[in-house]
């Protein structure tokens, strides 16, 4: 830790932040520090720690101190750690916390986790070296004093001090919503613990469980977010919401896949309902678990999903099977299209064209020729012509 | 000085209480329903108070959504599971997430053409960002991340391929094994990749390596070059980030909705 030196944090001109990571500690090879909650940034230049209770306290290192780093995984009650192997300081270092050291390495702990991409990125600044390419002044205290070509430097500092006093305002209030919102997460895990007692009860009682107490439960769980472990299947996964939402569905949809042939992709209509709604959008997931239930609630759409597992909502009286033979007539006209052509030629996008030619060729109406080019249909002339 | 809870009498009792407890636990669920939509309640009622004071940070800070994400998930709840939701009812979460979600699937949409639906994850977030216009509230990578997760239930291929140091984004159903993954991150350094660095990076066969490579070209996902000096070089579209010359505006992403 003798290689540390006391630092302002502010960034030099020619170093740029590469990365920063809350909530480490650092470690004189085996020994804890007092340097135990902090900021650790890596720029092109240098690693910075600072301590997120008092910004004043920050040390930096020269990243040219580093011989090579390894990575020490986590383990029960410890968090992963970056070894850091250090030359011997040189004899002009700065003033640091640390006169001397017993180790020539120190430890980072990631106490908030961060280790992977932090690794990753000091291992390419290590291999980069940009620090040889773009020198920066030692140290601030020799750019004081406003001379030719230094000028520029003093103004960023003051910018760079007014950024950080901005942080600490922002730090401050990320504290505060972060106490707030740990306090809320034990009260929501208390949710979810009861939810599980609830559940396992269900489980054991399968038949004195009244469809209505299941349809409610369903709705806890859906007000909070919680996956259903329930896994009897009453009207589907949809609760009440979902049912609502279908009947809506089929409403807003009827018009829009009249105009689109009678079929539309699930990402169309995801986009479509959203960007119509404005506020209060759907997620995809009530988007799939209303349109499961349009069937069972006889409404005159459906949802179908094709074998590659693209999911379309097609209209009651839209028969794709019919689509398939005017899809040959149009194919046979042409001699051969790929999945593009015809989409142009029928006003398709391409995924349901792809579809609907696939399912021509499970039907046995067309062949395809699978080639570097692409994929091209024709009319099968083995069933035909044979 | 009277001690509760010692001694025999205690004991006792604690199994008298138990006893009636185990008898009183078969008269289930309707209890505990009630209990639990008391508490949802009461929940409901913590969630708005933390929704009122904190309400812009989640909106308007991209770290503090992490931790906020992580935290759910450790605890086993989605706050972006649905619309409906507590989570997504008073802290806005929901819209941010599924709006980001309608804005990737155009963004794809429209340069699928171009890329054969594979995209970094830079590209993606740049093209994004210039949709939502310079007063759009500020999007992440981890934004785009977990919107993209929660859109792959719609079943049109949306899948995130780890490679180099960053993510492809795949929006098209096209099916990619470990192979073509693996093809895909050596491409990644340069841009493309040769049946010949295939072999000696990862020692496979050529017959191997040709088939991914058209695979790759058949879904429009690699172009061939043939004219490259020495052999054929096989590019990737979806890397190509500082060769751009065709840039889209967001009126053409939305044209590229049917």
């Amino acid at each position: 830790m003798d290689r540390f030196a006391w630092a302002s944090g502010l960034l030099e001109i020619n170093e740029t932040l590469v990365i920063q990571q809350r909530g480490v500690r650092l470690y004189d090879g085996e020994e804890k520090v007092k340097f135990d909650t902090g900021v650790l940034l890596l720029s092109t230049h240098r690693l910075i720690w600072r301590d997120q209770k008092n910004h004043e306290c920050c040390i930096a290192m020269p990243l040219s101190q580093i011989i090579f780093i390894e990575e020490q995984a986590a383990g029960i009650g410890k968090s992963a750690k970056i070894v850091v192997h250090l030359h011997l300081a040189p004899s002009n270092k700065e003033p640091g916390p640390f006169q001397s050291s017993k180790y020539s390495y120190i430890k980072l702990s990631f106490k908030e986790h961060g280790q992977i991409e932090f690794y990753r990125r000091l291992s390419e600044e290590m291999t980069q070296r940009r620090w040889e390419n773009m020198p920066v002044s030692e140290t601030i205290q020799i750019t004081r004093g406003p001379q030719a070509g230094r000028t520029r430097a003093v103004g960023i500092v003051g910018i760079e001090r007014k950024l950080e006093e901005k942080r600490k305002e922002t730090d401050k209030n990320i504290s505060e919503a972060f106490e707030d919102l740990s306090k809320l997460m034990e009260k929501a895990k208390e949710m979810v613990e009861l939810s599980k007692l609830i559940a396992n009860k269900i489980k054991e009682k399968q038949g004195d469980i009244t469809e209505d107490e299941t349809i409610r439960f369903k709705s806890y769980l859906l007000s909070m977010g919680i996956a259903n472990p329930v896994t009897r299947e009453t009207h589907g996964s949809g609760t009440h919401y979902h049912m609502q939402l279908a009947k809506q569905l089929a409403g807003i949809l009827q018009a829009p896949l009249e105009e689109r042939g009678g079929i539309m992709s699930l990402t169309e209509v995801y986009c479509l309902v959203n960007r119509a709604r404005g506020l209060e959008l759907l997620s995809p997931e009530d988007l799939v678990n209303a349109c499961k239930m349009l069937e069972t609630l006889k409404l005159p759409l459906r949802l179908r999903m094709f074998d590659s597992g693209v999911m379309v909502i097609e209209l009651q009286s839209h028969n794709e099977e019919e689509m398939v033979a005017s899809a040959l007539e149009t194919v046979s006209e042409k001699g051969s299209l790929t999945a593009e052509e015809f989409a142009k030629l029928v006003g398709m996008s391409v995924l349901l064209a792809k579809e609907r030619l696939f399912l021509a060729e499970k039907m046995g109406h067309l062949c395809r020729d699978d080639s570097v080019e692409g994929l091209r249909f024709y009319p099968n002339l083995f069933m035909t012509q044979c | 000085m009277h001690r509760r809870g010692v001694g025999a009498g205690a004991i006792a009792k604690r199994k008298l209480a138990e006893a009636k407890y185990k008898e009183r636990g078969t008269v289930l669920a309707e209890d505990q329903l009630a209990q639990m939509s008391k508490q949802l309640d009461m929940f409901k009622t913590n969630l708005e108070e933390f929704a009122s004071k904190h309400k812009q940070e989640i909106r308007k800070n991209p770290q503090f959504r992490v931790q906020f994400q992580d935290m759910c998930a450790t605890i086993g709840v989605d706050p972006l599971a649905s619309g409906k939701g507590f989570w997504s009812e008073m802290l806005g979460v929901g819209d941010f997430y599924y709006e980001l979600g309608v804005q990737i699937i155009e963004v794809c949409l429209a340069l699928k053409h171009r890329n054969g639906g594979l995209i970094t994850l830079e590209e993606l977030h740049q093209q994004v960002l210039k949709g939502r216009g310079k007063f759009a509230q500020d999007v992440s990578q981890d934004d785009l991340i977990r919107a993209i997760k929660k859109l792959k239930v719609l079943g049109s291929g949306f899948g995130i391929i780890p490679v180099g140091g960053t993510y492809l984004i795949q929006s098209v159903p096209a099916e990619l094994n470990m192979d073509h993954t693996v093809v895909l991150q050596l491409a990644e350094k340069k841009g493309y990749v040769t049946v010949s660095e295939i072999k000696s990076s990862l020692k496979w066969e050529v017959e191997r390596a040709k088939q991914v490579l058209e695979h790759l070209l058949k879904e429009g996902m690699a172009w061939l070059d043939t004219q490259a000096p020495g052999e054929s070089q096989y590019w990737l579209p979806a890397l190509f980030t500082e060769l751009h010359s065709q840039e889209i505006t967001a009126e053409e992403a939305k044209e590229a909705i049917p």
